[in-house]
């Protein structure tokens, strides 16, 4: 092992029996996978402290986070689409469709450095985090939730316009589709103001992939914030689980895989129940 | 008589379209892409300074001087007048900081050279041969720096060509591998049907359900940290690519699954056509273009993958130069605020992957020459 003392056979037998290595790897696993359910996800081997304590906040600001970047993206990419879509090639169209390009294109950490780098220039003071010095390890009340907000909107642009820029396009593409259909033609043709067909008829239609696509966003957002969690020094799930995979830390890199992997999970469920819920049609046939 | 001869062109347009092979409407189709002309043009620079990087450094891309750390990109000056040089670099530790400060010496000019003969290298892993595009003779054998140094005082300018051969190979590489895996997988699931198909289906969708960056994570740290740069270079390839054949596997599986129901693959198999026949002969014409067209978005998928994990420190690494590897340097805001041109790889990257995803949209309208919208 490492530097330090000697260790004999019998001590290292009694070491794997403590640990349960000396059980067949699906034991092993079956072992870990009961108590995982019970809610004890064991001990971090590289910080020696229970991985549950380890993971809690982390996880409830990744949560927010994720939440408040969906908010920021569904708040822009659903009007920009549909505004793309309508005024197609006019010069709104191109400005949008060009941002889009440069969004997908921009790995998130540079996105992340350029724009720290002007909110620093503009005095804006954010320096990476999600907390003030002085909330840092202070307990939940509603200064530190303010502090929060304050913090958390500069890690949500940034990842939200990674996943902005493809939801938008796939808006503005099912809106090209929709408008070109006799239906919508027809409502014209009877008078109706043309806003409220577009907003009542296509876009409803066109909405449908957006809702099923939010599940596969999911894992995207949780991938982008691993990296941007690093370069901001964000409290959450993604720097931990890197740490853990250098450090060899299995416990704590397979439980935090293993969250991910659930909220991922959770995060489609809930894509599908708002899909049936904006689609009559699924709904019946489902 | 003006209209007669307007009309011509038209018409001879439209007989050859009757007549022009398939390629050729896809070419036809793709030439109107504005974006994708300019895109494939920067993207074959590109791959020219991948073929060429050796030629282009000015300097040994992995030699490190501690004097040189941190300089500015220098400027070439003269450049109207065709006589083209550089200005002699004065280094002052600053006494108060204890950073090296670069001052240009405008007394001392250096003229620059093309087709400098330098250091010996293999053009193309060929030909002997010492000359670079461009150098300066300086007694002390000190180069000069078109983009700067990092931290480490090597030159940025150099090591962005080598970088660029080393990401662009990463992204093809990987993409063979998705291609392989994809064409494999997806044919045989939308060919066959039934529950191979299901079971394919369903491993895709385990496969993208996974928040890809953790997991790439998790499988670069279990590279060996004693492997040397081939093969944590293949690693790290495979481990990317190993995730984003699902893609590729979905758009062929659908073109399987709509043309095993047309008629002439009926005709063919009524015909007596063998199965590899009626799949390679018959089928596979006919989605080439589609193949195509998502092997190029794959392509910066892999690149930004290779980039985020060399980043982070899980990916390449030291003494390998890759987009990702040199970017390690500009990791927090001090840097950038202070050395902003550490950033000049990112641009690249952003470049690069523009440039693929501007083609492979090109190449994605422009792949069903026969229908869509004019």
């Amino acid at each position: 092992m490492q530097q330090g003392f000697p260790v004999t056979k019998e001590e290292e037998a009694a070491l794997r029996r403590q640990y349960g290595l000396d059980q067949p790897i699906y034991m092993q696993y079956l072992k870990w996978l009961g108590k995982v359910l019970r809610g004890d996800f064991g001990l971090s081997t590289a910080r020696e402290a229970p991985v549950n304590d380890l993971v809690k906040e982390r996880l409830l600001l990744t949560v927010s986070l994720t939440f408040v970047t969906i908010v920021f993206i569904w708040t822009l990419a659903i009007p920009i689409g549909v505004l793309s879509a309508v005024k197609q090639y006019s010069i709104i169209d191109y400005i949008f469709t060009f941002t889009a390009y440069i969004g997908v294109a921009t790995p998130n950490f540079l996105l992340a450095l350029a724009i720290l780098w002007v909110v620093l220039d503009l005095g804006g003071g954010y320096i990476g985090g999600l907390h003030s010095p002085e909330y840092m390890i202070a307990p939940w009340s509603w200064g530190k939730f303010w502090d929060l907000l304050k913090h958390i909107w500069v890690p949500a642009i940034i990842l939200g316009t990674d996943g902005m820029a493809g939801l938008t396009r796939i808006v503005r593409a099912n809106m090209l589709d929709e408008l070109n259909k006799p239906y919508v033609l027809t409502a014209l043709a009877k008078g109706l103001p043309v806003w409220k067909v577009i907003l009542k008829y296509p876009m409803r239609t066109a909405l449908n992939p957006f809702f099923s696509g939010i599940g596969y966003a999911l894992p995207n957002l949780f991938s982008g914030a691993t990296i941007l969690g690093v370069v901001l020094g964000l409290p959450i799930i993604g720097p931990l689980l890197l740490e853990a995979t250098l450090d060899e830390d299995m416990l704590l890199a397979g439980s935090l895989l293993f969250i991910l992997a659930g909220l991922t999970l959770i995060g489609t469920l809930i894509s599908d129940i708002v899909l049936a819920w904006a689609d009559p049609r699924i709904r019946i046939e489902g | 008589m003006a209209a007669e001869s307007l009309a011509r062109p038209q018409q001879l347009e439209e007989e050859e379209i009757y007549i022009a092979p398939q390629w050729k409407l896809v070419w036809w189709r793709f030439r109107r892409h504005r974006l994708a002309l300019v895109a494939a043009g920067f993207l074959s620079i590109f791959f020219l300074i991948a073929l060429f990087p050796n030629f282009l450094s000015i300097h040994d891309p992995k030699i490190t001087h501690g004097k040189d750390s941190l300089v500015g990109p220098q400027r070439i000056n003269g450049l109207w007048k065709l006589s083209p040089y550089v200005y002699d670099l004065e280094t002052v530790r600053n006494p108060d900081t204890f950073a090296l400060e670069h001052t240009p010496v405008k007394d001392t000019k250096f003229p620059v050279n093309f087709f400098h003969h330098g250091q010996e290298y293999k053009l193309l892993w060929l030909f002997r041969t010492d000359i670079h595009l461009m150098g300066i003779d300086t007694e002390d054998g000190r180069p000069f720096y078109p983009l700067g140094t990092d931290r480490l005082g090597r030159d940025i300018w150099s090591r962005l060509a080598h970088a660029i051969r080393l990401s662009l190979s990463v992204g093809m590489v990987g993409m063979l591998i998705s291609l392989v895996l994809g064409v494999l997988l997806g044919g045989i699931s939308g060919y066959a049907g039934g529950w191979v198909d299901i079971a394919i289906q369903r491993l895709i969708e385990f496969i993208i359900s996974i928040p890809t960056l953790p997991l790439w994570i998790l499988l670069a740290a279990l590279v060996p940290r004693t492997w040397g740069i081939v093969e944590v270079y293949f690693a790290i390839t495979t481990i990317i690519s190993l995730l984003g054949w699902t893609g590729m596997a979905r758009v062929v599986r659908g073109r399987f699954l709509s043309l095993r129901e047309e008629e002439f693959v009926a005709a063919a198999r009524l015909a007596g056509a063998r199965e590899g026949r009626i799949i390679f002969r018959h089928m596979l014409p006919l989605f080439v273009s589609h193949i195509i067209a998502s092997v190029t978005l794959t392509v910066p998928a892999i690149i930004i993958g290779e980039t985020a994990l060399s980043f982070l420190g899980v990916g390449l690494r030291q003494p390998a130069i890759s987009l990702g590897v040199m970017l390690v340097e500009a990791q927090n805001v001090r840097s950038i605020a202070l050395t902003p041109w550490v950033l000049v790889p990112g641009l690249i990257v952003i470049l690069i992957v523009l440039s693929f995803n501007f083609i492979g949209d090109g190449l994605r309208d422009a792949a069903d020459p026969y229908g869509g919208r004019g």
